[in-house]
């Protein structure tokens, strides 16, 4: 068998080392309506030969964005990923490890989330980071829950312009605990201020804002937490992209109590959108609350320099039912490829990626919007990812263009921004391409 | 030696990427208003490609893994990590796909997770699957909302969740994000549920059981088809946590059991490595009654193809943002393919063989108070080790020096400084009667020179970390010239 390394001999001599003759022996305890008498209705085992070219098969039925030009963002981006990225979060010293337990022989682990922590604060402006949560949305939903425990207000604010999946993810985490939630709506790209400043009361225990929101638009941060922090218990949350704080003020210096976001864009590739992991930051007065792991640095008995798993007594495995949350595996090997790639990078390269990208972000938006047609749906200022509204509807502009070779972007006329798509533009991509796509929208609308 | 922090080792515009001209003339202060750009520059250091590899290469040498030696840790089945699973790290048709790209181009995906779901509803005898939780606990928590919208929609609030003290600390603290009381019952003297007990408990405020199965002393618990009757009568939901799955692969499916929720940890029993905490997957499986609560979208398949289902009945939303671990799932779909079912009856044949072999071979210096239906693990008692002042951790922590991983240990909480111990099935016989010698020449130690054990580990990285001075001092991010 496979990955077994006991030969049958050495079964039966356990065997009867155990005492018994048989494996069923070892079962004898168990209702014998319990064990299946038939094997399981399963294909025949495959070998490794054969596996790997059924894999690779089923996986060409797929279409890839390397085979495309992508435009496809949303919390997901087709960002570019160093090949020693793969590397080291291939070696097995890092990738078959479990959870850093035994603080001793992890200081790989240990010592590489430290360092993951402090890359976090230093791009949120923030006081600690966890050492990562499962994605953008369960880490916006455990922010909610963070500031429910913390102030036990019952009403919840959350920008309506949040990933339509997240708002998803929040009502699926939070309902069990009867907040009240108000959706702040939008006017031209950005959160009603009027709207948050009517909504804010004292029973407010958080406001969720993201910025970049899931148009793109970069928040006024700064008008927003003035409304928020009138209130003082209450908590004012950002959720952000991590690339977009290389150009833009953190919000840890808007005074936030929680940033959070998807972390996917930090060397990460796409998955078909798992595994992805989320960020968790926050202030110190609120570092004893965060949900999930956090590393510490300290001694050893030599005086030597050692890292450890540290305030685990807000964990589950050791406070249970009075824990922070019920997190426990992460997405450690994500955070790993994060941290490669910011340092690979470094402070020039994350710039440049984001400066790219937010270029090329523009000048595409300006060319697509003198096309017949073609208006941009707000005026607000965006990062690398932009919403126009077609003059036709935007999910034909998709098939047509997937003929062409594009991924032209999102149709976000389900979530209710009507007849408007959805462009995401990454270093990735080049003028050329940028110009061909353009070209091709102009005829594809000609020809309707 | 300890390693510096790679902040340490920054040097003013050393730089470790190459990026391809932008070509467009653009000014970004041209584009933005003045005060929302940023001024500081965050301290992201500054090395070369070199530099980059030599740190972590340098730092991962201090880890242990399971390509270096034995991992035993309890409730975590940290089986060997076949090497065929990581073709999908290097397929584009798997890392290079967007979600929400158009679902007729993501048709071979949707196909392996179609498979997927499949034989997981086989491997459990579920009616049916959702692999959207990434992780144990949120497969714990996607169960445990079920059970709460359920009830809900009788139009009841039921405010008990029933566990036994042995549970792991995540059923609990799920039962507790959706403000449900837990009610916790003891064990009887075989380690499993007391029937009478959880009788007294039972009535019509009662919204589900959560229980391990076999349990985290390795104990099947004989009764779950009682238990589950009994659960059943006041229409509470019965969950499984599936951490030890392994145990029962091939023989004995939860759904047979009576369970109405199962969570699947594929990075435990299907082989996908656990990456140092993450990502792992923690797909359920749930039985007729509540299929129409899964998470959406679960994939279906039509005349015209695979597609993406989103109208259940009852479900209680999203609980990822996308579909889950999909590079996780490829992973598990391979293992599962490879083995069959001839292939995951041999691992649960082996991983009982072997937990009961060491058992033996531990026993009696390591008393085992629980050894009835023993199944993939077993947890042994250090309590009689404080005679000469060895505690269970100083056994652990020598384990380090003789090059073994330490078993999980002080879990469960109902044994007494507990050592609980997973060989899983792909461990050679060779490296049990290794590991138990070393145990017995530890036992031994601990006898004749317990300081050996007090001041261990020795031969590691580091020697024991001060976790109170970790808390004392809390320095959880590098503090540059601060």
């Amino acid at each position: 068998m496979p990955f077994i390394s006991n030969t049958d001999e050495q079964r039966l001599q356990m065997l009867k080392d155990i005492g018994v003759t048989s494996f069923k022996d070892l079962l004898s305890g168990i209702p014998e309506d319990l064990v299946l008498t038939e094997p399981l209705h399963l294909n025949e085992p495959l070998s490794e030969l054969e596996i790997t070219r059924r894999v690779k098969e089923i996986s060409s039925r797929n279409i890839n964005t390397s085979e495309v030009v992508s435009f496809l963002g949303a919390g997901i981006y087709d960002h570019f990923v160093p090949a020693a990225v793969g590397y080291v979060i291939g070696r097995p010293e890092f990738y078959s490890a479990y959870t850093p337990y035994q603080a001793e022989v992890s200081q790989g682990t240990l010592q590489f989330i430290y360092e993951y922590q402090t890359l976090i604060c230093e791009l949120t402006g923030m006081d600690a980071s966890n050492a990562s949560m499962y994605d953008g949305a369960t880490a916006c939903a455990e922010a909610i829950l963070l500031a429910l425990r913390h102030n036990k207000k019952k009403k919840v604010l959350i920008s309506s312009l949040l990933h339509p999946h997240y708002k998803e993810v929040i009502e699926t985490y939070i309902t069990p605990l009867e907040p009240e939630i108000v959706y702040i709506p939008q006017k031209n790209g950005r959160i009603d201020l009027e709207v948050l400043q009517k909504e804010m009361s004292d029973d407010v225990s958080a406001a969720l804002i993201p910025s970049p929101n899931f148009l793109g638009v970069i928040e006024d941060l700064e008008s927003i937490e003035t409304i928020i922090h009138e209130n003082k218990r209450a908590l004012f949350i950002v959720s952000t992209d991590p690339l977009s704080l290389m150009l833009f003020n953190p919000p840890g210096k808007y005074n936030a109590d929680v940033v959070v976001g998807e972390g996917q864009v930090l060397g990460n590739k796409q998955n078909l959108g798992g595994p992805l992991f989320g960020f968790f930051a926050v202030n110190q007065k609120l570092v004893r609350k965060m949900p999930g792991r956090i590393v510490g640095a300290t001694v050893d008995t030599n005086g030597q320099k050692g890292y450890v798993l540290t305030l685990q007594a807000r964990e589950q495995h050791i406070r249970r039912d009075k824990a922070t949350s019920n997190i426990c595996t992460n997405q450690s090997l994500c955070a790993l490829a994060a941290t490669v790639y910011m340092v690979l990078m470094g402070k020039r390269g994350l710039r440049a990626v984001a400066e790219q990208s937010t270029i090329k972000a523009h000048y595409l938006h300006d060319r697509i919007c003198q096309l017949d047609g073609f208006e941009p749906a707000n005026t607000s200022p965006f990062f690398k990812e932009f919403a126009v509204q077609t003059p036709i509807p935007p999910d034909k502009i998709i098939s047509k263009m997937k003929k062409k070779g594009y991924f032209a972007g999102i149709d976000i006329s389900k979530y209710g921004y009507d007849n408007q798509l959805l462009i995401a533009v990454t270093e990735k991509r080049s003028k050329a391409e940028l110009d061909a796509f353009v070209h091709e929208l102009e005829n594809m609308v000609k020809e309707v | 030696m300890a390693t510096k922090t790679i902040f340490e080792k920054s040097v003013p515009n050393r730089k470790g990427y190459t990026l391809p001209k932008c070509k467009i003339e653009m000014k970004i202060n041209s584009l933005f208003p003045e005060k929302l750009l940023r001024k500081d520059i965050p301290r992201i250091p500054e090395v070369s490609e070199l530099d980059t590899l030599r740190h972590y290469i340098e730092i991962s040498d201090k880890n242990h893994f399971i390509e270096k030696g034995f991992y035993p840790l309890g409730s975590c089945t940290m089986k060997y990590n076949p090497k065929i699973n990581d073709i999908v790290n290097i397929i584009e048709g798997c890392t290079d796909l967007h979600p929400m790209q158009p679902e007729d181009t993501i048709q071979g995906a949707l196909e392996i997770m179609y498979d997927l779901q499949n034989d997981l509803k086989e491997i459990s005898g579920m009616s049916a699957v959702s692999l959207q939780p990434v992780a144990g606990a949120h497969g714990e928590f996607t169960g445990v909302n079920i059970i709460y919208n359920y009830h809900k929609n009788k139009g009841q609030y039921r405010s008990k969740i029933i566990m036994p003290d042995s549970s792991h600390g995540t059923n609990p603290a799920t039962s507790a994000l959706h403000g449900m009381e837990v009610v916790e019952i003891k064990s009887n003297a075989q380690g499993k549920v007391d029937i009478d007990t959880l009788k007294e408990v039972l009535d019509d405020d009662v919204a589900g059981f959560m229980l391990t199965n076999p349990n985290t002393l390795g104990v099947f618990e004989t009764e779950v088809k009682e238990i589950a009757d009994l659960i059943h009568s006041v229409d509470a939901l019965m969950y499984m946590d599936g951490a030890n799955l392994n145990a029962m692969l091939g023989y004995i499916r939860p759904g047979d059991m009576g369970f109405d929720i199962v969570h699947f940890n594929l990075h435990k029993t299907f082989s996908t490595p656990h990456g140092g905490g993450g990502p792992g997957a923690g797909g359920i499986g749930v039985s007729d009654k509540v299929k129409d609560y899964l998470p959406v979208p679960i994939v279906k398949h039509s005349e015209d193809g695979f597609y993406l289902e989103y109208n259940l009945k009852h479900t209680i939303g999203r609980v990822h943002s996308f579909f889950g671990n999909f590079a996780v799932m490829v992973r598990a779909y391979i293992y599962i393919k490879m083995l069959g079912s001839i292939g995951l009856r041999r691992v649960a044949e082996n991983a009982v063989i072997n937990a009961n072999y060491l058992m033996k071979k531990l026993l009696p210096e390591y008393p085992v108070p629980y050894q009835n239906n023993i199944m993939h693990e077993f947890v042994a008692c250090g309590e009689k080790f404080k005679e000469y002042d060895v505690k269970t951790l100083d056994i652990a922590k020598r384990l380090l020096d003789y090059g073994y991983h330490a078993p999980t240990i002080y879990f469960p909480l109902i044994v007494h400084e507990a050592l609980m111990i997973e060989p899983t099935e792909t461990e050679s016989k060779e490296t049990l009667d290794s590991f138990a010698e070393v145990m017995h020449k530890i036992a031994d130690e601990a006898k004749r020179n317990p300081e050996l054990l007090k001041n261990a580990p020795q031969k590691t990285p580091v020697t024991r970390l001060d976790e109170t001075n970790a808390i004392k001092n809390l320095n959880i991010k590098y503090p540059f010239n601060e």
